[in-house]
């Protein structure tokens, strides 16, 4: 995402600077316009629950698998929740395999701290038996064609695939938990939505495709609950923001998070 | 969660004032081998922070030919923590190191050095909430004392909210238990915030507020990285006008 080795030629990134700097877009959109969505649920059968995302180009397929195991010592009656991402070699020519890099760090670091932030789950309800066994819930992220705003599109395959999770019902007996064959829903709480945005020369653009996050000077994610509070924010890219810029970000997030909210709504009617 | 400490309505469970910093001490060049070094303490977050370079780029194949490559690796000490952490970097070592890296970049002049690597080593030696801010800090003045030229200081610190109330500087106790947390880097003569993050839940407005809060102390942590400096370096071309 920052700097993916130069991809860009040089005529091309003087281009899209130009084209921003006029108000426009490459492909056509309006500076705070996203590009088009396709929210697909139920797309494995394997995985408790299942999403997969198309943004534009960008595609992302998130799986939820529900196990059961020990806590994490600082939280021993809360379940655990836990995101990983993954870019793999096919999504894009500047991916290689291998352990995750920074990059796939982050993402699946920011869209966990969007859901956990958020309260997505009750985690106490997730507890079987507290202190020693509780429902272990992963959320992977499976990159699978690169063009811009990763996070955005894996938070809402996170939540999309979240939704539609169930989790194995076990009876508690003693101390020991024995399964029982049936499954129930994860109970998601809240719909925390993703906005963003990078700055390109003194434009603050939504949804980047690939190019441009690669032109840009930085790049901002704001997540928001329904109620309009925010949940996290990550800044990257090495470059500074005014207060101005802070400002008017939030102000944008807000409007397009609300905007998708609609949208996503909209979409799981359908 | 349990051990939920006592506090006054106005005073905070340390005493401190809801836009109190906590005492800061930093001192530059306290490591012989580094090309540049500073040690802060900032509360009870203890962390050394060692700078090498300009220098070779290993690799050869990452090093960028029009200009220095930053490279920083924030690392915690096993004890630096309760319980015992393992010395492998974990995923959020990793995302600090990046976050730190992005929140030094814009304020060294990198094109002066074409090819060749500065490489900023931070070690939590021990960890009290805000360890990102007073690495970031620290590194600041160690890249100073590297000689590397800057266009600014980069001063951190984080605000966040805890029983409804915001608050400046975290502690390890109002990180974990407190409702929100915003660390941000700022780079003060240039005015741009060059690290924000956040985690837990604010309203865009306690947002902003909590932004220039944190801005707030990062003015305060300026002055004292310019202390810590002059102390090692003498006046100030200014001072030395008057």
């Amino acid at each position: 995402m920052a700097s993916r080795g130069g991809i860009v030629s040089r005529l091309k990134r003087k281009k899209i600077q130009e084209v921003v700097a006029e108000g426009k877009r490459m492909d056509g959109r309006g500076l705070e316009d996203y590009r088009e969505f396709v929210v697909k649920t139920g797309v494995m059968e394997k995985s408790e629950g299942s999403a997969e995302v198309k943004l534009g180009k960008t595609w992302v397929v998130a799986g939820v698998k529900v196990g059961v195991g020990t806590p994490f010592e600082d939280t021993p009656e809360m379940g655990v929740l836990m995101c990983n991402a993954e870019f793999t070699p096919v999504a894009h020519p500047t991916f290689e395999p291998g352990p995750p890099d920074e990059e796939s760090i982050e993402l699946a670091r920011v869209v966990d701290r969007g859901l956990r932030s958020a309260e997505i789950l009750d985690f106490k309800k997730l507890a079987l038996v507290p202190g020693k066994l509780v429902y272990l819930v992963h959320v992977d992220l499976y990159v699978l064609n690169y063009d811009g705003n990763l996070i955005d599109a894996s938070a809402l395959a996170a939540i999309a695939a979240l939704k539609t999770a169930v989790k194995p019902v076990h009876k508690v007996k003693e101390g020991e938990i024995e399964a029982t064959g049936k499954k129930e829903s994860l109970e998601v709480l809240k719909e925390p939505v993703a906005v963003t945005m990078v700055k390109i020369g003194d434009s603050l653009i939504v949804d980047p495709s690939a190019d441009e996050e690669e032109v840009m000077d930085l790049r901002l994610t704001i997540t928001l609950e329904k109620d309009g509070s925010i949940c996290t924010i990550q800044k990257s890219g090495s470059e500074g923001l005014t207060m101005e810029d802070i400002q008017k970000a939030v102000k944008i997030a807000s409007e397009k998070a609300a905007e998708n909210r609609k949208l996503i709504a909209g979409k799981a009617d359908a | 969660m349990s051990k939920r400490k006592k506090k006054t309505k106005e005073k905070r469970f340390d005493g401190r004032e809801p836009n109190e910093i906590r005492p800061i001490k930093i001192e530059s060049g306290v490591l012989p081998n580094a090309d540049g070094s500073a040690y802060i303490e900032m509360g009870k977050n203890k962390v050394v922070v060692g700078v090498f370079g300009p220098r070779e780029m290993h690799p050869k194949r990452l090093s960028k030919p029009n200009m220095a490559t930053l490279r920083c690796r924030y690392h915690m000490a096993p004890f630096s923590v309760d319980p015992r952490r393992s010395p492998a970097p974990s995923r959020r070592d990793n995302e600090i190191s990046m976050v730190m890296r992005y929140a030094l970049e814009p304020a060294v002049f990198l094109e002066r050095y074409p090819r060749s690597a500065i490489d900023v080593y931070a070690e939590v030696l021990e960890a009290d909430g805000g360890t990102r801010t007073a690495s970031i800090n620290a590194a600041t003045v160690a890249l100073v004392d590297a000689g590397i030229p800057m266009r600014d200081l980069v001063s951190s610190c984080a605000a966040g909210k805890i029983d409804d109330m915001l608050v400046l500087d975290l502690g390890d106790y109002e990180d974990k238990e407190g409702q929100a947390d915003v660390p941000v880097a700022y780079m003060p003569k240039l005015g741009k915030v060059t690290l924000l993050q956040m985690d837990g839940v604010l309203s865009p407005d306690e947002f902003e507020k909590c932004v220039s809060l944190a801005i707030d102390g990062c003015n305060r942590i300026y002055e004292i990285q310019r202390e810590a400096l002059k102390k090692k370096y003498g006046l100030t071309e200014e001072e030395v006008k008057e």
